[in-house]
């Protein structure tokens, strides 16, 4: 026991004083941060303002067409249209819209005329803004009453949510925060589970390429290595993440109070224009709508078990291949296929979080720690069972011991293996062979 | 008395016989060669008696008792022949972590290191990182990584490989005060210069079996074939019409001759003395455990290829 401490101590001190690890654990959250207000400033600054010009034949739509934030129309004279025409562009117009004499009924023919294209979302905003003239127009001629029609439209229904349960103090649910948070966990245990993963096969393979493995060997049993290699680098990815939730506690305390209400109202306004996940918003929400030390809970245990579960079958496959990097990806890839697949299912799952491929997904160990992490946010007890999260739990504690068990027996004989890749064959040999 | 004894060790892997059947015993505090070509069975042979391996029959003996790899590993220090150390590790971590590992306290690594540190002169090389080492530097660092933890048995695969004959004089100056101190020492090699010299006994493996066991001396005299070299005085010459001997090959007035059967040195000696022949020197000499190392190894059915000592 106190050998596989000295072995956890040494794989957890190397790379926590290694820069690599200082460096990502700050950048990683600066990037994250960096990335949101990025999409933030550039959905709330509109860089592109078009002034186009109206040449009107119809005469419909002269002086009827509204300028907005982003487009600003105003009509000119034929002169400018055919000087467009000429390719000679005139200040300040960006471009010329040309509206022949057209049928209400059967519009055609609409041009616009510039040496730049319009951008998708100008193109698009230009039409909405002729249809609205159009639209106008023809109920005009149907003798409808526009200013009624306003108010009937006036104040639609927006549903709120309310999910009971045996829990007392049931919530307001939104699923946007739910979806939200459930997206988030899952895709931060895939990442860790990958890069903490092959974090340890490269480590095992670098143990049996520079055969230091060998000399380990004779003073350790082979799963005291291995198992304190995983413990290790685990622990390295434990202490990243709780480092970042420390962060960010220090973080919204800090922004919180610094930051204006009416600022972070433009952030989230910017957020959902830019139909991207309406972080500050969720920020506000989470508190009160779920059960945060629970969900943390949770991710730990999925975040460890779920490492656990895939670094031992990363760890069988480091020891066995050889120096070559293309033989670990070929043997690598049936491991990451269920963390892929888990993945694709997430998004599902988070659409439908009790359909049945969710459920079952997330209690099969090799999806659980994602498809769990995303089911979760939605409640517990609830939306997840309480059987439901027994049976994921008690399957991923056996789905580890089993491929630690697994791994242990391919480890022990590959570690020592050189010479050409061990084949799947040899593999199952090595397991089934009695030690 | 007996350090190890091992009785009847076969390890099978899948496609060949890697060890089959093998005994020997080791005196305690004597130096014993391992020696074969390679692929003779060697590494496998020292990873059973480290308890890196079960034999699949058989058994070791460590002491007169039945070997227990989870208890007496810490009386061993093993020296693989692929030399291993933790690159981005510093010098002096390292050998304390490998100490440590070993069942030795912090503190007592700690002053196993600088003992040692100080005896091959590499105090300045403690916080070097272990990729910036010279192959002799880190040949040195894994030497005493093996015995730092003063195990009563020391495995050492070709400890010399890589090294100049400086370092390799002051290592093998080690290997001999170990052995006096009383630690018993399993040497392999291919080196038979070197066996010659140090160890006590050898036994010569190929193809998983043993072809040789005995020390040094007694193996040289089973194998001699009747050689001896003689030097005449200056312009005498050996008289070559005579059924006591075959000359082999001469150089000036030194001879190289083949006794013929039952005949003695002192015979040759009393039939020159008669003829008034002046002797200088004489000698018989026995073979090399190079030349019979390669006779025996070539004489085994499909032996595979192995390194030539010149």
């Amino acid at each position: 026991m106190n050998k596989i401490l000295l072995i956890i101590k040494r794989e957890y001190l190397t790379r926590i004083r290694n820069k690599t690890f200082i460096l990502s654990t700050i950048l990683t959250p600066l990037f994250f941060i960096a990335l949101i207000g990025a999409t933030a400033y550039f959905s709330n600054s509109n860089s592109e303002e078009l002034h186009i010009g109206v040449y009107d034949e119809s005469g419909l739509f002269t002086q009827k067409l509204k300028s907005n934030d982003n487009i600003r129309y105003t009509s000119v004279p034929q002169m400018i249209y055919d000087s467009f025409v000429m390719k000679n562009p005139v200040d300040p117009y960006n471009g010329v819209l040309h509206i022949p004499v057209i049928d209400v009924e059967k519009p055609s023919g609409i041009e616009y005329i510039s040496d730049k294209q319009l951008g998708i979302f100008s193109q698009a905003q230009v039409n909405d803004d002729l249809n609205d003239v159009l639209e106008q127009e023809r109920m005009i001629r149907a003798n409808i009453d526009t200013v009624k029609l306003a108010a009937i439209k006036l104040n639609e229904i927006s549903i709120s949510q309310k999910i009971v349960g045996d829990d007392e103090d049931s919530k307001t649910a939104n699923a946007a925060v739910s979806s939200a948070i459930g997206y988030i966990s899952g895709f931060m245990i895939y990442f860790l589970m990958f890069i903490y993963g092959t974090m340890v096969m490269r480590g095992i393979m670098e143990e049996k390429v520079s055969r230091v493995a060998e000399v380990m060997v004779s003073s350790v049993k082979p799963f005291q290595l291995m198992m304190g290699k995983i413990i290790g680098i685990g622990a390295v990815g434990l202490t990243q993440f709780l480092i970042w939730i420390a962060l960010a506690v220090v973080g919204s305390i800090i922004f919180g109070s610094s930051l204006s209400p009416q600022h972070m109202q433009q952030v989230a306004e910017a957020q959902q224009q830019a139909k991207g996940v309406a972080v500050a918003n969720l920020m506000n929400d989470v508190t009160a709508q779920v059960n945060v030390p629970f969900l943390i809970g949770a991710f730990v245990f999925y975040f460890i078990f779920g490492y656990l579960f895939y670094a031992s079958l990363f760890a069988a496959v480091g020891s066995a291949v050889n120096e070559d990097p293309q033989d670990a990806q070929a043997m690598m890839f049936p491991i990451t296929i269920p963390i892929i697949f888990s993945i694709i299912v997430m998004t599902r799952a988070i659409g439908n979080p009790t359909g049945a491929l969710a459920v079952w997904c997330s209690i099969i160990p090799f999806t659980s720690p994602i498809i769990m992490m995303a089911r979760l946010p939605f409640g517990f007890p609830g939306t997840v069972a309480w059987w439901e999260l027994t049976a994921s739990v008690v399957c991923m504690i056996g789905g580890f011991l089993f491929t630690t068990w697994l791994s242990a027996k391919i480890y022990r004989t590959g570690i020592l293996m050189y010479g050409k890749k061990a084949s799947w064959k040899d593999m199952l040999q090595w397991v089934v062979r009695k030690s | 008395m007996h350090l190890l004894e091992l009785k009847h060790i076969r390890k099978h892997f899948a496609t060949q016989k890697a060890v089959d059947d093998i005994s020997f015993s080791i005196e305690t505090g004597s130096i014993f060669g391992l020696l074969g070509p390679n692929g003779a069975g060697k590494t496998t042979l020292l990873r059973i008696i480290t308890g890196i391996f079960n034999p699949d029959e058989g058994e070791v003996l460590f002491e007169g008792r039945k070997f227990d790899p989870a208890k007496d590993v810490s009386l061993i220090g093993y020296m693989p022949e692929e030399k291993g150390l933790y690159k981005k590790m510093k010098v002096g971590e390292q050998a304390l972590y490998f100490g440590q590992l070993k069942g030795l306290s912090y503190s007592e690594a700690a002053e196993k290191v600088r003992f040692w540190f100080n005896r091959l002169e590499m105090n300045t090389w403690w916080n070097k990182k272990v990729e910036d080492l010279s192959k002799g530097m880190h040949q040195k660092l894994q030497f005493i990584i093996t015995v730092l933890h003063q195990p009563r048995l020391i495995i050492l695969d070709e400890p010399f490989s890589g090294l100049d004959p400086v370092n390799a004089n002051v290592i093998k100056d080690e290997i001999f005060r170990l052995a006096k101190e009383g630690s018993t020492i399993i040497f392999s090699t291919h080196r038979m210069e070197q066996v010659e010299e140090i160890c006590d006994h050898i036994v010569l493996v190929n193809k998983g079996k043993k072809l040789l066991d005995g020390s040094v001396h007694e193996i040289k005299q089973e194998y001699k074939e009747h050689v001896y070299s003689i030097e005449l005085g200056a312009s005498s010459s050996l008289p070559v019409d005579t059924d006591i001997y075959e000359i082999i090959s001469h150089k000036g007035s030194r001879y190289l001759f083949k006794m013929k059967e039952s005949h003695s040195g002192n015979e040759v000696l009393d039939y020159l003395i008669r003829r008034n022949i002046p002797i200088l020197s004489f000698n018989e000499v026995l073979p090399s455990l190079n030349d019979i190392f390669i006779k025996l190894v070539e004489s085994t059915p499909a032996s595979r290829q192995f390194e030539t000592v010149s």
